[in-house]
């Protein structure tokens, strides 16, 4: 496959979510508006009302229809997208778990953001950090670019008949989500063939008869009954293994995309950012990641040997990779822009230290809680984490595990 | 309108959609209820189901009594299930990736699922316009969590929630008019049932079926368990309801009210509108108001009674 011409756009990481969206031939959107989500849907109505898709479009009285909807609707058969942000994922929250329970394969945008109270509506990634375990596929993106790129690359995943789990797409709120931003957008014939229909693999009915996995007259089917002791044990863990399994596919899709794009966000999974023989290094998520590489390059330029590693799909979470490109890492800082509060450290943290307890090396591990409700992650900030975990590895010993950073003390 | 006409015999033949088999107590009338709706189908229908006492000894994994598609997915989302449903028939058959033909969409739900959590999902389902029929079955309380009040239970009632204690004796407030707050939203059908008068159930079923858009069947649903009777007395307790006037047969078509022939047939004979007392002495919920420091409960209970018959009577043209 040869890579597609493109043309560049000026977007929004919301337009950018709701141009993926215009091309992916989506027949259903139910969406509720939240800032600062609220570009997706209102591009969307735009595209639905000029007539440029053939979607339907419910606005809906809240976000827990929306993903109601989306979620009965997959049901059905249809390509389904909503988006929102922190209350409104909150709101969702029973929900999240019912979609990805029946295993209907619904992709949302999340433009991250703080969860009230007090209330604010600007980024850190409380929202999704909440919903790590509910059975969703989460990607957090660095960019415009790579929100377009992997919404197009979500609905291929969460339909994959292997997977059928729902998938977060994160960008952080205005940070992505408002800022204007070069995009290379694919032709709409390429995304239409890279994604095609969906197709629905065969389940047993209570007849015991092989029925696609769809509501259809022609073939009635029970979805989301009753599940007891005797069976909902093993209808977990089945969710579990698809989810071990969708590793594997994120990363085809992604080389996929890649073939016909030219674009590489590492290998899907996880972006490891001049790792081969870093002795400090990060780890973190999302936009932060932009001015973290600034910030190596210039170390890197005075002889530091420091890294980056950027988790880009934390559900699943990659543990196989994150274990080897820590390997030769002496200590590491992990960044969290959201806080487990009474826990030991932030969730990426809890993460991030229990994968390395099997490793064979034991790097220092800190953790640095930054950025909530939209507290702005400088240059100046990162560089001093750097600094810390330089004094760490000079020291040998770590003063303070769990750092608030960037904030009055 | 529908035409539809049929006999018992075409009823009686016509296949089983909501199977036997199930595990509804003996006597549930919210069971026969459900049966008489899907008697109504006039071809392929997808159908919805709120969490409650149906949907759960309807589906109990690994068997199920739902000879059609069916999906349940939360307790406050009925209306929604049937939005996304209803849109994803629309567009797939436009698509060309289902079959060219109209497939149905009901939505059940209890009163718990309808007056209470599942009052917003149906009220934006409904001002969206969706095509679609909305089944209240009402059994007047929280009958799958064992007998707790909701927005559906009457005046004195008795619930594990609304005891009859010494100082407040049942529910203080009166239940809620939900079937005129579906009116209000101006919905092309509203309709009120009960199974008693199970032929006309089924016609107002195949109407909100028929009709373009929006439908809500409200339709009463006595339960031997929470309304504590005999299991056999179900069905005649829910003629007894149309006999005092505390649950009046009618529709509203473009929001034009009719009373329904037996109810009709009360507001041109007044002296057979039966006194609530008759009602309330056949259940065990109400027993604790046949004292003489709570009999004025029925009273009040009576006096609303009227006044909403009368205010429905004038809606109807009838006063």
């Amino acid at each position: 496959m040869t890579v597609a011409k493109q043309k560049v756009l000026a977007l929004s990481g919301d337009e950018a979510v709701a141009y993926a969206v215009k091309q992916s031939d989506v027949d259903v959107i139910a969406a509720y508006p939240i800032t600062p989500q609220t570009i997706i849907v209102e591009r969307l109505s735009e595209y639905v009302h000029n007539g440029e898709v053939e979607t339907e479009f419910l606005c809906v009285e809240s976000e827990h229809s929306a993903l109601t909807a989306c979620l009965t609707a997959a049901a059905v058969g249809a390509r389904a997208f909503t988006a929102t942000a922190s209350a409104g994922l909150a709101l969702m929250h029973e929900i999240l778990y019912v979609t990805s329970g029946c295993r209907a394969p619904v992709v949302m945008a999340v433009a991250n953001r703080a969860l009230s109270a007090p209330i604010n509506i600007h980024c850190d990634h409380s929202d999704t950090m909440v919903e790590r375990d509910s059975g969703w596929i989460q990607i957090y993106t660095e960019n415009s670019q790579e929100a377009y790129d992997s919404i197009i690359q979500a609905f291929k995943i969460a339909e994959n008949p292997e997977i059928l789990l729902p998938v977060i797409v994160g960008l952080d709120g205005f940070f992505l989500s408002h800022t204007l931003e070069n995009v290379k957008i694919l032709p709409d014939e390429t995304v239409k063939n890279f994604l095609g229909v969906r197709r629905f693999p065969s389940v047993k009915n209570h007849e015991g008869k092989l029925v696609p996995f769809r509501l259809d007259p022609e073939n009635p089917l029970t979805i989301g009954p009753l599940d007891l002791y005797d069976y909902y044990f093993e209808h977990k863990r089945q969710q579990e293994e698809a989810m071990r399994r969708a590793s594997e596919i994120i990363k085809q899709v992604h080389e996929e995309y890649a073939n016909i794009s030219g674009r590489r966000y590492g290998d899907g999974l996880i972006e490891a950012y001049r790792m081969e023989d870093a002795e400090i290094a990060t780890v973190c998520l999302g936009s932060t990641a932009g001015t973290v590489k600034t910030v190596v390059d210039k170390l890197r330029y005075r002889g530091v040997k420091a890294g980056l590693l950027r988790i880009r799909t934390f559900r699943p979470l990659p543990v196989k990779e994150i274990t080897a490109a820590l390997e030769n890492v002496k200590v590491l800082g992990v960044m969290d822009r959201a806080c487990s509060f009474g826990g030991f450290g932030g969730p990426v943290f809890h993460e991030i230290r229990h994968i390395l307890y099997d490793a064979p090396t034991h790097p220092h591990v800190a953790n640095y809680i930054y950025g909530l409700g939209g507290r702005d992650m400088s240059y100046m900030l990162i560089n001093q984490i750097y600094q810390d975990l330089q004094k760490i590895l000079e020291t040998n010993r770590i003063e303070k595990l769990v750092q608030f950073i960037g904030l009055r003390e | 309108m529908s035409d539809w006409k049929f006999t018992v015999k075409e009823i009686a033949e016509k296949p089983e959609l909501f199977s036997s088999g199930h595990r509804a107590c003996a006597g549930c009338v919210p069971a026969t209820v459900h049966r008489l709706v899907l008697k109504a189908a006039r071809g392929p229908v997808i159908a919805t189901h709120a969490t409650g006492c149906i949907e759960v000894s309807s589906t109990i994994y690994p068997y199920t009594s739902w000879k059609i598609p069916w999906i349940h997915t939360a307790f406050e989302n009925a209306a929604a299930n049937a939005s996304g449903i209803e849109a994803a028939l629309k567009v797939l058959r436009k698509k060309g990736r289902i079959k060219n033909e109209k497939v149905d969409v009901i939505a059940f739900a209890g009163d718990g699922g309808t007056y209470d959590i599942g009052i917003q999902a149906l009220s934006g389902a409904v001002e969206r316009g969706h095509d679609f029929l909305y089944v209240l079955y009402d059994n007047e309380a929280y009958m799958n969590t064992g007998i707790q009040r909701s927005g559906g239970t009457p005046h004195g009632a008795w619930t594990t929630t609304s005891p009859a204690g010494k100082v407040i004796p049942g529910k203080p407030q009166f239940k809620k008019p939900i079937a005129d707050i579906m009116v209000a939203h101006e919905i092309p059908y509203v309709a009120t049932a009960s199974p008693y008068y199970w032929k006309d159930l089924i016609a107002k079923a195949r109407k909100g079926l028929e009709i373009e858009g929006p439908a809500f069947l409200h339709v009463i649903a006595p339960c031997t368990r929470g309304w504590r009777f005999p299991p056999e007395k179900g069905i005649e307790i829910s003629r007894v309801m149309v006999e005092t006037c505390i649950f009046p047969l009618w529709e509203a078509v473009d929001g034009e009210y009719r009373l329904s022939p037996p109810s009709k047939l009360i507001a041109l004979k007044p002296e057979k509108k039966k006194p609530i007392k008759e009602y309330l002495k056949i259940q065990g919920r109400f027993r604790h108001l046949f004292t003489a420091e709570h009999e004025h409960v029925i009273e009040e209970l009576q006096e609303v009674i009227d006044k909403r018959w009368k205010r429905l009577l004038k809606k109807c043209g009838m006063a």
